[in-house]
């Protein structure tokens, strides 16, 4: 008698699920780690799919990590301190005003098609970057230069007369505005790296956004490593540029990039032993701490979370309520008992110690003397004080800081405070139409100076979106600080900016942040910065490694 | 049935194109546009992207321009990734999204059906009851609960399987698979233990047990093909839920497939990503329908009758 059908189907069903796992309980299976530690190929938690690897286009720290390995600007920084060190330029001058640099370009840095690289392709890719048509977010980064701004906004027409000339192949000269003194550390941000021009203009026109030159075959870089494979949200490979400069100091053969999206599943995937860098979900600190995990790296970020007030409403247009609100948030309390991540309680907008500089506060934990200003902005003890909302982009993380402060503003204020959320895309909506009362921020160094955080609150700041307008503190950031004499009259300027700015408090400071990551310990040179970036071109991995790692 | 499938197609017209006008002015509506940014964009730059995508233009005109595009099946290009075209993203995770859908359907139909004929066979009793409250287990249990669970049992303690990436390391297929196949193993083990007690309950099956035939066969030869009549109606929605929902599995297992993409374009306001998936889905979802339904009716005489009288 046949076997029926169905029964036919379902053993073959069967039996086939069941070979499918026997093979696998038997193979071991692949450890990226321990063979990459072999092989010379670091295994990156990159986060996300890059939206662009166009240095021109691309915004974004996962982005950043990937084109700082295939690109180079004419200056690296040191991967501790920063400190400007050469790359494409093996050497520089600076004239006694500080206004004109002088590059002398490598002569055997190359494309990693074997083209040669020079002076020309600066002049030709930054003319591209500040094409208003290409998109480019960070177009600002190139206004140091004398004349860029107005070339970038229509005001000049004439490319010339943006200060940047090839002198001859190999040198390059760059004219400022004003001296800036951090304008080496701009080189080293992918927004000013050259691109190559042959490859760029073979996929389109020079400031057509989103051609294909950047994809996987076509791509031609002047960095360390060239891009090997782009599988779109699966992994981008880059491998060692043998045309690079100095491609005998690089000490790792290949870097893999994972846009892995979600922070639990990259933890997890360094567990299992398939990454060698991953971010840590924040309410997993504590218990990597607590275990001295070795792979746990904490570091000052260049960045400040903190809370904006809309000038505009009424209840908070007084700045005594505005200090005495900064006054009663216990940021030691917040940052040990629900950050937990090393964060620093900051009284000011500018990390400390940016550059040298300290900012001055007089910013500090005090309730007594905050219900002395609410009693003097005529709300003693609360009494009056209309319900006040605080706005937060959708995250765990932001609510429970929006949840403490809310309780100790009634504790220490009773006054009343309302929570609400909203999208991310629709939170920026509210903030830049200054839709809101109070809302949270955050805000990320491009580069290590006080002006990159104290720019932010110019009268017409597109970051400002709090409505405060100081003249005098626009005369500070725009005309004093550029023509500083020295470096400490530079600081001394933004300490008188900075306390006009706390003295209004239009925003509240919070916390610093700290980036948090999971090295593995077969990572070495690894490098820690307060930029968290990633020099690829030093970093090597250590093939005896045991790749153990405490659970 | 020729004629029933080439009504139901028809049918598909209208609601597609209510989907796309639907969907095409929510996005439009919806706060905070493609090119939001934290830090504030210059207008210059506004401006130059919003002439490049069109979105400077009356949205009758967008919309008009969009609908032109979608009949020649060209979904446009990516608000977010420039350079890539809607088409290349879902050409990209498809197949990915497809295969693990077929492995979580295979998942599901085996264990389903096992376990529900199983109970079948002698209701009432404990060999009913535990694969039922397993089933129970099954359907409550999120499967953003169950990856990471499979993941730490069988990833990271006992090192068994990989946890991640789609294709690259033998066996990394398996836990995706198994977690997105249980939620659906346990509706069909409870759709089929109800459709084979029906069946089972019937007078041929008595007349086959009078004939002294063996309940393994009585089973297998004559009760499962009206038994699992519940089961392949469900085949259709849930293999479209598999490929739409994958969403959670794939972010957990790392999986390059489409349902990542759905959800952040809707975040990242990709307005043409958003609609080029949503017709996608949409179209993918009435073919399973029609598929489903004409298996059934393959399956099943008595509405192959009623078709026939319908039309």
């Amino acid at each position: 008698m046949p076997r029926p059908h169905y029964q036919s189907k379902l053993l073959s069903l069967t039996a086939s699920a069941l070979l499918l796992f026997t093979l696998a309980s038997c193979s071991d299976h692949q450890n990226n780690v321990r063979l990459g530690n072999l092989s010379g190929t670091l295994h990156w938690g990159n986060s996300t799919e890059p939206q662009s690897l166009d240095p021109h286009i691309a915004t974004g720290v996962p982005e950043h990590h990937i084109i700082s390995a295939l690109m180079e600007g004419l200056i690296h920084k040191d991967g501790e301190t920063l400190e400007p060190r050469p790359g494409v330029a093996k050497s520089w001058d600076i004239s006694e005003d500080g206004r004109v640099y002088t590059f002398y370009l490598r002569e055997n840095a190359r494309w990693s098609n074997g083209d040669p690289h020079n002076a020309h392709d600066y002049v030709w890719s930054w003319w591209r970057a500040l094409q208003p048509a290409l998109g480019n977010l960070y177009a600002y980064m190139y206004f140091p230069i004398e004349n860029a701004k107005a070339y970038y906004e229509g005001e000049i027409s004439d490319f010339d007369q943006v200060g940047v000339k090839a002198i001859d192949d190999f040198t390059l000269q760059v004219r400022l505005a004003n001296p800036t003194p951090y304008f080496l550390q701009l080189l080293d941000h992918y927004s000013l790296f050259p691109v190559h021009r042959a490859t760029v203009e073979k996929f389109g026109t020079a400031d057509q956004r989103g051609t294909r030159w950047t994809y996987e075959g076509n791509m031609v870089g002047n960095g360390a490593f060239q891009l090997k494979e782009w599988k779109i949200n699966r992994r981008i490979t880059v491998e060692r540029n043998p045309y690079y400069w100095g491609a005998d100091n690089v000490g790792l053969n290949q870097v893999v990039f994972y846009p892995t999206e979600n922070v639990a599943t990259e933890e997890r995937m360094f567990r299992a032993g398939q990454l060698h860098y991953s971010g840590v979900p924040s309410d997993k600190i504590a218990t990597y701490r607590e275990a001295n995990n070795p792979a746990l790296r904490i570091q000052p970020y260049l960045g400040i979370y903190f809370y904006r007030f809309n000038l505009a409403t009424p209840q908070l247009q007084d700045k005594r309520v505005r200090r005495a609100l900064a006054m009663t948030i216990n940021r030691n309390q917040l940052v040990t008992q629900i950050l937990k991540g090393g964060q620093i309680p900051a009284y000011a907008i500018t990390p400390p110690g940016t550059m040298g500089y300290y900012p001055e506060s007089d910013l500090k934990f005090d309730p007594q003397a905050a219900r002395q200003l609410m009693a003097e902005a005529g709300y003693p003890n609360g009494e009056g004080f209309p319900t006040t909302e605080i706005l937060y982009n959708t995250s765990e993380g932001h609510r429970k800081i929006a949840v403490a402060i809310q309780q100790m503003w009634k504790k220490y204020l009773n006054i009343d405070v309302t929570l609400l959320n909203q999208e991310w895309k629709v939170f920026l909506d509210t903030v830049s139409n200054r839709h809101y009362k109070m809302a949270r921020a955050g805000w990320i160094g491009d580069y290590v100076d006080p002006n990159n955080f104290l720019d932010m609150f110019l009268c017409n700041g597109g970051n400002n979106r709090t409505g405060w307008c100081n003249p005098e503190y626009d005369r500070l950031i725009l005309d004093a600080a550029p023509t500083a004499k020295s470096h400490a009259e530079r600081l001394t300027i933004f300490a008188q900016a900075e306390k006009m700015l706390l003295a209004d408090m239009p925003v509240i400071p919070i916390y610093v942040y700290t980036s948090n990551n999971l090295v593995h310990p077969s990572v070495k040179n690894f490098g820690r910065n307060i930029l968290n970036q990633a020099n690829y071109r030093e970093m090597y991995l250590e093939p005896d490694a045991q790749g153990e790692l405490q659970q | 049935m020729i004629r029933f499938a080439i009504n139901r197609l028809l049918q598909a017209i209208p609601v597609l194109l209510v989907v796309i006008s639907m969907t095409f002015l929510l996005v439009h509506s919806a706060p905070g546009g493609p090119f939001s940014a934290d830090k504030a964009v210059p207008p210059e730059v506004a401006r130059a992207l919003e002439a490049q995508y069109q979105l400077d233009q009356p949205l009758w005109q967008q919309y008009i321009s969009y609908l032109g595009d979608v009949i020649t099946g060209d979904f446009g290009p990516s608000f977010k990734y420039p350079g890539r075209t809607v088409n290349e993203l879902i050409a990209a995770g498809f197949p990915v999204t497809a295969e693990l859908a077929l492995y979580a359907m295979l998942v599901a139909l085996v264990i389903g059906i096992g376990a529900g004929v199983v109970a079948a066979m002698r209701p009432n009793t404990m060999q009913d009851y535990i694969p039922m409250s397993a089933a129970m287990l099954g359907i409550c249990m999120p499967s953003f609960l169950l990856g990471p669970i499979l993941v730490l049992i069988f990833g990271i303690h006992l090192e068994w399987l990989p946890i991640s990436g789609w294709g690259d390391i033998p066996g990394d297929k398996i836990l995706p698979a198994i977690t997105l196949g249980t939620g659906y193993a346990a509706y069909i083990a409870r759709l089929s233990r109800g459709g084979m007690l029906e069946v089972l309950s019937q007078d041929y099956i008595r007349t086959a047990r009078a004939k002294g035939l063996s309940e393994s066969l009585i089973i297998t030869k004559h009760a499962l093909r009206g038994g699992l009549i519940p089961v392949v109606a469900f085949l259709g929605p849930a293999f479209a839920g598999l490929l739409g929902g994958s969403f959670v599995v794939e972010t957990i297992f790392q999986i390059p497939g489409l349902g990542r993409f759905y959800v952040a374009s809707a975040f990242n306001r990709d307005y043409t990503m958003i609609l080029g998936m949503t017709i996608f889905f949409a179209t993918l979802i009435i073919l399973f329908n029609l598929l489903s339904d004409l298996l059934a009716l393959q399956l099943n005489p008595k509405l192959r009758q009623q078709a026939r009288g319908d039309h």
